[in-house]
């Protein structure tokens, strides 16, 4: 009857005469009556997989997505390419449908994949270490932060820059209940306000955190403000997004001792913002610090190298209270996408793709300043993403590109108020040059519009 | 292991992809990206073709146990099959490929959804509203806990203890901790299940709420529950549900109705999304009416069968996620739900229940049943009388991997010796449990006549018995070139 359930007629009576008793209802002997539900849920369905399909079909098809609609969206959620041998490898049963590997002697392949990952992070961010991943970028500044906070004894955490304000959400969910303050540069000109995290780096801060590219778009380089904040006792956090690492100045040669990211980029569609991929990498000062799994080298009785998950004394279901962490999961699956990514690409491949991002965003942007009615927000250098200043609310023009089949960007009066007219564009190396042109036309006949008006 | 990593294969100048090309005019690096930005080095990314890397990975693969090839008897873990329309769902372009700043009319369809979804398990839980932002279990738990503590300094109220007890599992009192509170441990009586008396005495005004999982870890439905509730409501506190062992309940009976004020679900455990090798889970909550002014933010909003999504919730604990949660695998649960229908759920929690009963019955002969009774969707055995021959639960364990099958969970509960945890799901079929216990009866029977087979296992698996100490004392968590190592 139903496909999941292997129950032949008769085998019930048949395993109730073997458990000794003679109806099901004697097994919910303890749980009472007024707890039971009578009669069936109201739920939909049971529905075949035609009958699903058709439904699911029709509610997928009224969202807008790649690739019959030209898109520039980013802030924090990027789309590049995804090779089809990752879908076919990361689909395989033997991935798909496995569990967590506390049997290392059954789950070589997860646990071989999952410290390759960890290499992989590792290399990209500069860092010595990297774990095996959190839930999301988000979450995973926030774990940098209870370390953080942890680790110094203190209850201040300093943003300089523009951060996502996803992010800073996520960052005061997160440590609402741990008496901390956090204090929040307003970063005017699109990037870190030195003058201003000179007036609030004190020895009486904890963390501090520094976002590159940062959330309008700004590549910055906090080397100066590492090395001041580590000299006065904080625990440094760098932001990252992982394509722009193959360009510019890793986390590592800016001297932070942690550094976190969004990884669902690598390999991943963006699936609505999830899953996602919260990448965590530390110097080596940290290791037993890490919040989370981590995958480590060993030999079996053989003396056959292998891998188990390492350090375990860090986790909640041994330490319980004292663990560095509640977490109980990494995103295997969408780290062996990245490894998958990673591996497909490679080095070069992976540059390639951070220099067409480059070079697309800074076409687009040139085009766009000298159409008239737009100018670039900030004069900050920029990788793939910057932000748009329009003649009229950026919500107007969303709107009026949408019209024309065109998700322009995020319009970012979303999130502040004062950003009502700046549009947050974001390039990739999918997009052609009709798709950028298309993209200034679009604009540039919305701004008209407004003329006329 | 004769597999080499993927960085060991490595040579400059191979590639198993290509990229589009730049069609815009090439400005260059140099321009366009300051001297004093850039990188300087090259990471050392693996350079391979694409046939070898599908098969390095594929050669990996084969070394993991999983759902599609056998059974994983993981008390509390929920290891059930993972339906293949599920995934076919979830990668509808019109799903996977959309983005969450898209404009609200974009998404219309993604929002449906998760409405959906939303709606059901307010349905299965008897508790009217619904987040499904959190990733995983200890996300969903750990936001509850903010909820406890924002719902009782609304009312002025700065409680701070959470009782937990002694059988849970280790998230909880971590993330009590993390919310900035304090665990405060409640023991098991003598059957298992919650001690009434213990738990009056550490009840009080400093009680925040009590985490309770029920059915328990040991598989034993709270009898008591009802009780448990009154004892916790009338010191002012909140009771969580941890839903790990919903698949026990859904459909037959409803955790609002026993008093739960708030609970996260598993939907990889109870709603078959698969595991992933260790994740991406998701871990929604179900909370009273009254707490749903703090549930996080963005709210999922309909108005006339328009849908939109509401930041303007002043008493929200806020964002869990950087977005709305993992809504691939919420698309896959809800196509889960609507395959089962309301009678499929019910049949899904009867025969989990079943299969339980089943295996536990077949099995008290040859290992020790730490609670008489039926059990819930699990059970635990002891391997104390195994251990008298010199056996560990362990040892069994592995020894279970020579034989397809997967390990249950050892050592857990806590409270248990020699503890082997036990939870077939409704999935086995019930040719799988004949086989598995008949595997248990040798092993057991390996015990008495041979017990260094057992001691020694596994024999047949990809390793055997990895260092772990090893791994730990000589910490290396990342390759590195040959000339680069020690």
């Amino acid at each position: 009857m139903f496909p999941y359930i292997p129950r032949g007629e008769g085998e019930e009576a048949t395993m109730l005469d073997a458990i000794g008793v003679g109806s099901f209802e004697d097994l919910l002997a303890p749980l009472p009556q007024a707890f039971r539900v009578s009669g069936l849920l109201a739920l939909p369905g049971p529905q075949s997989e035609h009958e699903i399909a058709h439904d699911l079909a029709r509610m997928a098809g009224r969202n807008k997505c790649h690739p019959d609609t030209l898109a520039f969206l980013g802030a924090g959620c990027y789309d590049h390419m995804v090779p089809a041998a990752i879908d076919h490898v990361a689909y395989r049963s033997e991935f798909y449908t496995a569990y967590t590997p506390y049997q290392a002697e059954v789950g070589q392949g997860t646990l071989t994949a999952i410290f390759e990952f960890q290499t992989v992070m590792a290399e990209l961010t500069g860092m010595d270490l990297a774990n095996a991943s959190l839930y999301d970028g988000a979450s995973a500044l926030a774990e940098a932060a209870w370390l953080g906070l942890g680790a110094t004894g203190r209850n201040k955490i300093l943003v300089a820059g523009p951060l996502h304000p996803n992010y800073r959400h996520v960052l005061a969910t997160y440590t609402q209940g741990l008496d901390v303050e956090i204090l929040v540069d307003p970063a005017p000109a699109g990037v870190t306000d030195a003058a201003w995290v000179e007036r609030h780096l004190d020895d009486t801060v904890g963390v501090v955190v520094g976002s590159s590219p940062n959330f309008l778009g700004g590549v910055e380089d906090f080397t100066a403000l590492f090395a001041e904040a580590k000299k006065r006792g904080a625990v440094t956090v760098s932001v990252f997004q992982p394509h722009a690492l193959m360009l510019y100045k890793t986390p590592g040669a800016m001297g932070a001792d942690l550094a976190v990211g969004e990884g669902r980029s690598l390999g991943t569609p963006p699936s609505f913002g999830g899953p996602a991929l919260g990448l965590f990498a530390v110097t080596g000062a940290y290791v037993r610090s890490i919040p989370g799994r981590l995958i480590g080298e060993t030999v079996d009785r053989q003396g056959k190298r292998c891998y188990v998950m390492t350090l375990r004394t860090r986790e909640q279901d041994i330490r319980r209270a004292k663990a560095t962490s509640n977490i109980c999961t990494n995103q295997s699956l969408l780290a062996l996408r990245a490894t998958l990514y990673a591996s497909l690409l490679g080095p070069r491949g992976m540059r390639e793709v951070a220099e067409r991002c480059v070079e697309n965003a800074h076409y687009a942007a040139d085009r766009l300043s000298a159409a008239g009615g737009f100018r670039l927000a900030f004069e900050a250098p920029f990788f793939q993403e910057f932000a748009l200043e329009c003649p009229r609310p950026a919500r107007e023009v969303v709107a009026a590109a949408e019209s024309r089949g065109v998700l322009a960007g995020v319009d970012l009066g979303r999130f502040r108020p004062e950003w009502e007219r700046l549009l947050l564009v974001c390039c990739n190396e999918k997009h052609r040059r009709r798709d950028l042109d298309t993209l200034v036309d679009v604009l540039s006949a919305g701004a008209g519009e407004v003329a006329r008006v | 292991m004769s597999e080499k990593l993927i960085f060991e294969s490595s040579r400059p100048g191979v590639r198993g992809a290509v990229v589009p090309p730049l069609d815009v005019p090439a400005r260059g690096m140099e321009a366009l990206v300051p001297a004093g930005l850039r990188r300087e080095d090259v990471p050392r990314l693996p350079e391979v073709s694409e046939p070898e890397v599908v098969r390095h990975f594929t050669n990996l693969s084969v070394l993991n146990h999983h759902v599609d090839r056998d059974m994983y008897p993981l008390g509390s873990c929920t290891m059930k099959y993972n339906p293949k329309i599920n995934d076919r769902m979830a990668g509808l372009s019109g799903f996977s490929e959309i983005h969450p700043l898209a404009p609200v009319s974009g998404v219309q369809g993604a929002l449906a959804l998760l409405k959906e979804l939303e709606r059901a398990l307010q349905v299965i839980t008897g508790l009217p509203a619904v987040s499904l932002q959190p990733s995983a279990g200890a996300q969903g738990e750990f936001t509850c806990m903010l909820l406890a503590r924002a719902y009782h300094r609304d009312r002025g109220e700065t409680r701070d203890e959470v009782v937990i007890p002694d059988s849970a599992h280790g998230t909880n009192p971590a993330s009590v901790r993390f919310a900035g509170m304090k665990a405060v441990e409640v023991k098991s009586g003598a059957r298992g299940r919650v001690d009434l008396d213990a738990l009056r005495k550490v009840a009080g005004p400093r009680t925040a709420a009590m985490m309770l999982t029920n059915p328990n870890t040991l598989g034993i439905f709270e009898t008591e529950i009802g009780d448990i509730a009154s004892i916790i409501h009338e010191a002012g506190g909140l009771l969580y549900l941890d839903g790990a062992n919903m698949n026990a309940l859904a459909g037959i009976a409803l955790p609002g109705v026993m008093g739960f004020d708030m609970m996260h679900l598993n939907l990889h455990k109870t709603f078959s999304t698969p595991h992933g090798g260790g994740g991406p889970g998701a871990g929604p909550i179900a909370v009273r009416e009254d707490l749903r002014p703090y549930l996080p933010v963005p709210r999922i909003v309909e108005e006339d069968g328009v849908y939109r999504l509401d930041h303007d919730c002043p008493k929200s604990v806020g964002r869990v996620h950087g977005f709305y949660g993992n809504f691939g695998v919420l698309v896959r649960a809800a196509t889960y739900i609507r395959s089962l229908g309301a009678a499929g759920i019910r049949e899904m929690s009867r025969n989990a229940i079943l299969n339980a009963n089943y295996l536990m019955a077949r099995l008290r002969d040859t290992y020790e049943v730490k609670m008489p009774g039926p059990c819930m969707h699990e059970f635990v055995l002891s391997a104390r009388s195994q251990k008298k021959r010199g056996v560990r639960a362990a040892d069994i364990s592995k020894r279970l991997l020579d034989f397809g099958f997967h390990s249950p969970t050892t050592y857990f509960p806590l409270i248990v010796e020699e503890a082997l945890m036990i939870e077939p799901t409704e999935s086995e079929s019930k040719d799988t449990l004949d086989r598995f216990v008949d595997v248990m009866k040798t092993i057991a029977r390996e015990v008495e006549e041979s017990p260094e087979t057992v001691q020694q296992a596994p024999h047949r698996t990809p390793i055997q018995r990895p260092d772990e100490a090893r791994a730990a004392r000589k910490l290396r968590v990342r390759w590195t070139p040959d000339d680069e190592r020690d």
